[in-house]
């Protein structure tokens, strides 16, 4: 962000030192322009101003969140921690669905595979009526050959991935789920069949993030027991995982990735080596799935039963209700999917027109399916930006920022690319630099070399 | 061998209600580039219309309005999805189908609730003997069924103007546009059809053999994705072949189910997805279907 000079027409980030001076040396008759609209118009720039906005916003978000257990607790505090690990693995969803186009049914696939091997690598053998093996590795190993297995998992199913295209990759991945499902219930020696097992309490340094050791904490005042200790390490975990994301998505692979997603052919002519990014794409969400996974084996008994078809479709869902390819947005989706049943049966006494499951009526987990699929269909057809599109234009307009940047825009440099958007999504083009341009038609030839074999 | 004999003829008969349900499925694709995934929940819909209406009405009055209300709703999702015309693409409007899915199956989950359905159909438990091969009439009946309804599809497809209508907005949808041919008559058509195809699937789906109509019957209507995508999303002949051999092979496996426990016990029900992957390794896209290219 050393550019600050030249208004909204900079992809900011994106920009290298050599794309500064650039602009600099280029763009200094519309440079000045800009100066000189930008004293008259507005003191601060309004991008920045939006995205300080954000930063703001975010950094509330995250002190009401980190606030939250000292306040609630109960199962209030539990339906959160269900909604962080289903945010870190929407987050993941969004990146391969989102952002490169890859229609994935198989999230489920992939967390169960981070819950199981978590459970297993860590957990002790045991059971009563089916009985299971352990290795009894330190929780953090566990942890971490979780998300590991889930990513191996990716990479084994990349090479199908990479060659399907469109619709065919998700009726393929579909297909994971159901074998993946079938496996959790018949090799019981690790996942304990169809009633689960148990999994580990994790635990840090000798710090158990469980009812004991040290027994009874208190942090002002208030009992930390297993959840609110959880909690917090939820929060560090869904903050970096939604950073990293979001850095991505600004980065040269990031943007390689939107690229296959809205143009293969093109992507390739740009040197982008598209079967080779879909697997990247499809490892990185598998991995994020994998996290997922372990957060939610620390939280509940994880069975077989619960990793199927519907949790890849709710998958699918919170992302689509989020915004495909918005980070925040997979957050935000995640939290709507995840809690709204739960709050439904938490406080069905204050919905009148609920009923108990089973009766006949309208109960609580049919009015959350009726509203969650009521959103996919109307978000799709109404706002396909999601509500990170809808929380996108609030900030734009209390910061003036989609307003003036139009503007500034237009009045800048009529004949670059028509807007701020495309040249964001295309950090190759032809205009960045003279040096470089020989190296992505090399890189593109190979390309279509491979795509030949 | 009496075992075999009678594994393949009930593999014939259920891939032969895969078959129809894969050829809504096909044909939907072809008019409109939709993946339908609430295909599953428009065949319960017909399927929960029969139960309702069979006791009062007699089964064929019922089958009648079953078979409007499931064309009336694939019509209306249809229309649904034309809000965002050809401006979104083909996975959008896919999630588009399976947010549809979603509302509509759990409707009828919670309607129908935990005991299985008779949709009260005219075969009954009756059995018929084969050349000593003990079958099920229903199993049979839905044999000849979908080959009457395959073979008046493939003469429609062929000779009538929808047919032909069809076949050129596939081929080419602004060539067709400009000849006159009004694509939202046609995937209206295309829409009812399946939605017509689905329900008369659904009775055999769970007739005799099977415990009756209850929630799980999406699940074995999504079976029908297995058949059209082996064969070719876009090829009508590949539907029928694909959903022919994930029956067969899915009834072998479950007939033959001790030789293969070291796949785990039920394994037959997951058999049509791993021929899926298996084929889909060798050929990317179906092995009937047209080979995507791409221009540059």
């Amino acid at each position: 962000m050393s550019d600050t000079t030249i208004t909204g027409t900079s992809p900011s980030s994106a920009d290298t030192g050599d794309g500064a001076s650039r602009s600099s040396k280029s763009d200094s008759a519309s440079d000045l322009d800009n100066r000189a609209r930008a004293v008259q118009e507005a003191p601060a720039d309004p991008q920045r101003r939006s995205r300080r906005l954000q930063w703001l916003l975010a950094g509330f978000a995250i002190l009401v969140l980190a606030l939250f257990p000292i306040y609630q607790g109960g199962s209030l505090l539990y339906i959160g921690l269900t909604c962080m690990a289903a945010a870190v693995g929407a987050v993941g969803l969004t990146l391969l669905t989102g952002v490169t186009g890859q229609l994935s049914l198989a999230h489920a696939f992939f967390l169960a595979i981070g819950t199981y091997s978590y459970a297993y690598l860590s957990g002790e053998p045991g059971g009563q009526a089916v009985q299971f093996g352990g290795l009894g590795l330190h929780p953090v190993l566990g942890a971490i050959g979780g998300v590991l297995a889930a990513g191996v998992a990716g990479l084994l199913f990349s090479p199908i991935a990479s060659r399907l295209r469109g619709i065919y990759l998700g009726v393929a991945s579909l297909s994971l789920v159901l074998i993946g499902q079938h496996v959790l219930f018949n090799w019981d020696t690790v996942t304990g069949g169809f009633n689960g097992r148990p999994a580990e309490p994790f635990s840090l340094v000798g710090f158990e993030f469980s009812n004991e050791s040290p027994e009874n904490l208190f942090v002002l005042d208030v009992p930390f027991g297993k959840n609110e200790r959880l909690w917090y390490l939820f929060l560090v975990i869904l903050v970096l995982a939604c950073l990293f994301a979001r850095n991505l998505l600004r980065s040269r692979p990031g943007r390689a990735l939107q690229m296959v997603r809205d143009r293969e052919v093109a992507a390739s002519v740009m040197g982008v080596g598209v079967a080779r990014y879909k697997a990247y794409a499809f490892v990185l969400s598998s991995l994020y799935a994998g996290l997922a996974g372990v957060m939610l084996a620390l939280i509940l008994r994880p069975t077989p039963d619960s990793f199927g078809l519907v949790l890849s479709i709710s998958y699918l869902a919170m992302i689509v209700i989020g915004g495909l390819g918005s980070v925040v947005g997979a957050v935000v989706g995640a939290t709507f999917v995840t809690a709204l049943p739960a709050l439904f049966q938490q406080y069905s006494d204050v919905f009148p027109f609920l009923a108990q499951p089973g009766t006949g009526g309208l109960d609580a987990a049919t009015l959350a399916k009726f509203l969650y699929g009521g959103a996919v269909v109307f978000v799709l057809l109404v706002e396909p930006g999601g509500l990170g599109a809808v929380g996108r234009r609030i900030i734009g307009t209390i910061s003036g920022a989609s307003r003036l940047t139009k503007r500034t825009v237009k009045a800048a440099n009529p004949q670059d690319s028509p807007t701020t958007e495309a040249a964001v999504s295309q950090p190759d083009s032809p205009r960045d630099s003279g040096p470089e341009r020989e190296a992505p038609d090399r890189a593109s030839n190979q390309s279509n070399r491979d795509e030949e074999h | 061998m009496t075992l075999f004999l009678e594994l393949l003829i009930n593999g014939l008969s259920v891939g032969a209600v895969y078959a129809l349900i894969a050829l809504g499925f096909v044909i939907i694709f072809k008019a409109t580039e939709v993946v339908n995934f609430a295909q599953g929940s428009l065949l319960f819909l017909g399927g929960f219309t029969i139960s309702e209406f069979s006791d009062d009405f007699g089964f064929f009055p019922a089958l009648l309005l079953g078979v409007t209300v499931a064309a009336f709703g694939a019509l209306l999702i249809e229309r649904v999805l034309a809000i965002r015309g050809s401006a979104a693409s083909v996975n959008t409007l896919a999630i588009v189908t399976i947010g549809v899915d979603i509302i509509i199956a759990a409707e009828l989950v919670r309607r129908v609730g935990v005991d299985a359905r008779t949709l009260r159909d005219p075969f009954g438990a009756d059995t018929l003997n084969l050349g000593g091969v003990e079958v099920a009439t229903s199993r049979v009946a839905a044999i000849i069924v979908a080959a009457l309804l395959v073979t008046a599809f493939f003469l429609a497809f062929k000779y009538t103007k929808w047919g032909i209508a069809m076949r050129a907005s596939a081929e080419d949808p602004e060539a067709a546009a400009l000849m006159g041919i009004r694509r939202s008559r046609v995937s209206a058509i295309a829409w009812i059809l399946a939605g017509l195809l689905a329900t008369v699937a659904v009775i055999f789906l769970v007739a005799f053999p099977t415990p009756g109509l209850d929630g799980s019957v999406t699940r074995l209507a999504l079976k029908a994705f297995p058949a059209a995508i082996l064969g070719g999303l876009d090829s009508t002949g590949g539907a029928i072949i694909g959903g022919l051999l994930v029956g067969m092979a899915e009834q072998l496996a479950l007939g033959y189910d001790n030789y293969l426990s070291f796949l785990g016990g039920g394994f037959g029900e997951i058999m049509p997805y791993v021929i899926m992957i298996i084929v889909l390794l060798v050929r990317p896209s179906g092995l009937f279907g047209t080979k995507d290219l791409a221009r540059v």
